[in-house]
C-alpha cells in the first residue's frame, strides 16, 4: 500500500529518463505508421491542389530553429505539393531567425523538383514590423520589399512582374510557431479578404481552431501529427511521418505517470482520511 | 504643459489618421497611412539595432564587474561577433548570407539550428513532469480538464486511432467545439480591452507611455 501512495512523488529524474527512452527508441529502431488524415489538413491540401497552375502562393516563415523539428516537414510537405501541382511560390518572414530555416527548406525543394529561382519562385526575405509589413503588402509588395533577399529587383524577376499585391495572391499558407498568425488574421484576411491556410506548433494549434471555425482559415496543419498527415496526402515520408511512433509513445507514457500520480493521489487521501 | 500637451495631441492626429485611412483607403489619406506604416517598418529596423546596442551593453558591464556567470558573457559576445563577420563576409563573397554553401550559413545550420532545437526539446521534459504533477482529479473541473487533455493526447496520436477508433473524432470535437468556445471568449475579451486601451491612449486619458 505504502509504495502506491509513492506514486504520487515519483522523482521527476525518473519521468525525463522514461521520456528520452520512449522518444528515442521508437526514432532508432526506426519504426513506421500510418496516420488518418484529419479535415483541418485534408482541407489545405484540397485548397492548394484546387489552384490552377500558375497560381501564386504566399508562404510566410514565421518560425525559427527552435521549432524546425515540427515546423519544417509542414514547410517541406507543402512546398513539394504546391510544385507538384506547378503553383508559385514566394517565400517571405517575419521572425528575423526563420529566414534562413526557411531558404534552406525552399531551396531543397526546389532543387528536388528542377524549379527555377525567378521563375518558379522567389524569396523576398525579412522585414520587420510585422503588422505594418503586411497591411502595406496589400497596397504594393515593392513599398515592402522592392527587391529580393539577395537585393535582386522584384521588376527583373520574371515570377513577380506582374504581382503588386493581395489580390494576385490566391492563396497565403503561414507556417508558424508564435502568434504571428493572428496577425495575418486580423490584418490580411479581415481587411483583404486572402485565403488563407496555417502550419502551426501543436502548442499554438489549439488556440488557431476558431479562426478554422469560423472559415478565416480554409485549412490548418497542427503540429507534427498534421505534417505527417500532409506528408501522407503528398505521398513523400518524411520527419513527420517518421517521428509519430516517438510522439504516440511520448503520449501514452505522459498518459501512464498522469494514471500513476492519481492512484498515488487517491491512495495518500484515503490514508489521510 | 506643452511638454505633454504637444505628444498627446500627435498621439491623437496620428491614431485618428490611421483610423480614418482603415476606411478610406484612398488618396490622400490612405496614401498618408502607407507612408506612416513604412515609417513603422523602419523604426522597427533601428529597434533590432536598439536591442543589440542593449544585449551588448549589459554584457560588457557584466564582464566589467566580473559579476557571476560573466564567461557567459564572453560566449554571448564573440558569437554576435563571429555571426555578424561571417554575415558580412557571406554577403560580400556569397552575394547573400542566406546563399547555399556560405559560411554564415554554415554556422546556422551547424550550430544554431543543433542548439535551437536542444532548447525546445527540452520542454517535451519539463511537460512529462508538469503534466504528472499539475494533473490530479482533484475537483470535478479538473477531473474533466484531465478526461479532457487524455482524450486530445490518445486523439492526436496514431497509437490513439489504434486503441480506439473514435479518439481521433472525440479529439478534433473537443478542439473544434470546446476549445474553440473558450478561446474565443478569451479573444472577445482581449479585443475589448484593446478596443478600451485604445480609446483612452487616443483621448489622452491614458498617459503612462509618456512617463
Amino acid at each position: 500500500m505504502n509504495w502506491l501512495a509513492k506514486l504520487e512523488k515519483i522523482d521527476r529524474r525518473w519521468i525525463f529518463l522514461g521520456v528520452a527512452l520512449v522518444v528515442a527508441a521508437p526514432l532508432l529502431l526506426g519504426l513506421k505508421t500510418s496516420v488518418d488524415i484529419t479535415p483541418p489538413v485534408k482541407n489545405t491540401y484540397e485548397t492548394i491542389d484546387r489552384l490552377p497552375p500558375g497560381s501564386v502562393v504566399m508562404v510566410s516563415i514565421d518560425y525559427d530553429a527552435s521549432t524546425m523539428p515540427e515546423n519544417q516537414p509542414m514547410l517541406l510537405a507543402v512546398l513539394r505539393h504546391a510544385f507538384q501541382k506547378n503553383l508559385k511560390i514566394i517565400l517571405m518572414g517575419h521572425w528575423p531567425l526563420g529566414l534562413p530555416v526557411g531558404t534552406l527548406g525552399l531551396d531543397q525543394v526546389a532543387r528536388e523538383m528542377h524549379k527555377t529561382y525567378g521563375v518558379d519562385y522567389v524569396n523576398l526575405g525579412f522585414r520587420p514590423g510585422t503588422a505594418a509589413v503586411m497591411v502595406n503588402l496589400g497596397t504594393e509588395i515593392r513599398n515592402v520589399f522592392p527587391s529580393d533577399y539577395k537585393g535582386v529587383p522584384l521588376d527583373s524577376l520574371e515570377m513577380v512582374k506582374n504581382v503588386h499585391n493581395y489580390n494576385d495572391i490566391r492563396l497565403l499558407v503561414g507556417i508558424e510557431a508564435g502568434d504571428t498568425y493572428e496577425f495575418w488574421i486580423i490584418y490580411v484576411q479581415a481587411r483583404f479578404g486572402l485565403k488563407m491556410a496555417m502550419g502551426t506548433t501543436a502548442v499554438m494549434a489549439p488556440t488557431a481552431y476558431k479562426y478554422l471555425q469560423s472559415g478565416q482559415l480554409v485549412g490548418l496543419i497542427g503540429g507534427l501529427k498534421g505534417a505527417a498527415e500532409y506528408e501522407s496526402l503528398v505521398n513523400h515520408p518524411g520527419i513527420g511521418l517518421s517521428g509519430m511512433p516517438a510522439q504516440s509513445a511520448g503520449h501514452l507514457l505522459i498518459i501512464l505517470f498522469i494514471i500513476l500520480g492519481n492512484i498515488g493521489y487517491f491512495l495518500s487521501r484515503r490514508k489521510k482520511a | 504643459m506643452m511638454k505633454r500637451e504637444i505628444p498627446l495631441l500627435i498621439t491623437f492626429l496620428t491614431g485618428l489618421l490611421m483610423v480614418v485611412q482603415f476606411f478610406v483607403p484612398h488618396r490622400p489619406i490612405g496614401q498618408i497611412g502607407t507612408g506612416v506604416l513604412s515609417w513603422y517598418t523602419i523604426i522597427a529596423g533601428f529597434t533590432l539595432l536598439l536591442g543589440i546596442d542593449s544585449l551588448v551593453g549589459m554584457h560588457l558591464k557584466k564582464l566589467q564587474r566580473k559579476q557571476s556567470g560573466w564567461g557567459y558573457s564572453i560566449m554571448l559576445i564573440l558569437g554576435l561577433l563571429l555571426a555578424l563577420g561571417l554575415g558580412i563576409f557571406s554577403e560580400i563573397k556569397y552575394g547573400s548570407a542566406l546563399a547555399f554553401g556560405s559560411p554564415f550559413m554554415y554556422l546556422y545550420t551547424y550550430m544554431m539550428v543543433p542548439l535551437q532545437a536542444t532548447m525546445f526539446s527540452l520542454l517535451a521534459f519539463f511537460i512529462a513532469s508538469a503534466a504528472y504533477r499539475a494533473f490530479r482529479a482533484r475537483t470535478l473541473e479538473a477531473s474533466l480538464l484531465l478526461v479532457a487533455a487524455m482524450i486530445v493526447m490518445l486523439g492526436r496520436v496514431p497509437l490513439g486511432a489504434a486503441i480506439w477508433g473514435k479518439f481521433p473524432i472525440l479529439a478534433e470535437w473537443i478542439m473544434t467545439v470546446p476549445n474553440a468556445a473558450a478561446t474565443r471568449g478569451i479573444l472577445i475579451g482581449v479585443a475589448l480591452g484593446g478596443l478600451a486601451m485604445s480609446l483612452r491612449i487616443l483621448l489622452g486619458i491614458e498617459r503612462t507611455y509618456l512617463s
